[in-house]
């Protein structure tokens, strides 16, 4: 496991996942179980997907953050997208995530 | 679109970690033609979901070479082909539908196609099953 693609923190209910560089299709699954492994662990009330320092994502992020809406969703914990990419912003809209995910952040370049 | 000023071809394996080597160096290339941040990020997605799905679909079963051309023209148009030898598409409109998929993990998102058609300004698709796929793409720069 690539440790330096994800840092997790839990406080206060809230579950802070914030992915470091590209995903893509090849570092999609170390970051998905790290992410399961810590909702089922901590059993947060809120899983805040951070993509502030995101740049580039294809639709595997897609499959990755709705696998991961789903799991919030099993244990009962709400599911939010922090500060995408204005690429990033624009494949999230493409597959209509917005309807979905809450996505809170300024919009960024 | 005028006389072709310049190419790139490029061979690599099927192996995941060149889906990010694939994207950066086409988008490497593509800078040659001082694209917008838009464009350059279109084009990396785009390249990005060929390559993946090389990967995951075609060479599911076995390792194989991904070819990766790009080529522009005096126009500022982008051409774009990516070929693989794996076990190519049955129903080629059934799998650029969006959200169809034949991942049975439940983590892909069957968007891929969709993706290269947005991002880019047109996309063929040809395949026949066992025979690859090859894929051409183009993007007129501004």
């Amino acid at each position: 496991m690539n440790t330096e693609s994800l840092v997790v923190s839990c406080e206060n209910g809230i579950l802070k996942a914030r992915v470091l560089g590209d995903i893509d299709h090849h570092c999609a699954k170390p970051i998905r179980e790290k992410i399961d492994d810590y909702i089922f662990k901590y059993k947060p009330d809120l899983v805040l997907l951070d993509l502030s320092l995101v740049e580039f994502m294809d639709s595997s992020g897609l499959g990755l953050i709705l696998g991961r809406f789903n799991t919030a969703n099993e244990i009962g914990a709400d599911f939010k997208i922090y500060s995408p990419s204005r690429g990033v912003r624009k494949i999230l809209e493409l597959a209509g995530i917005e309807r979905l995910i809450k996505i809170e952040g300024e919009l960024r370049g | 679109m005028k006389n072709k000023e310049n190419q790139m071809k490029l061979y690599l394996p099927s192996l995941s970690i060149n889906e990010s080597v694939a994207r950066s160096a086409v988008a490497v290339f593509v800078a040659q033609l001082n694209p917008t941040i838009e464009e350059i990020s279109d084009i990396k997605c785009a390249v990005s979901e060929a390559v993946t799905n090389s990967i995951v679909h075609g060479y599911k079963f076995c390792q194989g070479e991904i070819y990766i051309g790009v080529k522009y023209y005096s126009d500022r148009t982008v051409v774009i082909e990516i070929k693989d030898k794996g076990c190519g598409i049955e129903d080629v409109k059934l799998a650029m539908t969006p959200l169809f998929t034949t991942d049975t993990t439940g983590e892909r998102s069957g968007m891929g196609f969709a993706v290269m058609q947005t991002f880019m300004d047109n996309l063929e698709v040809y395949s026949k099953k066992d025979k690859g796929v090859r894929i051409v793409m183009e993007k007129k720069l501004k």
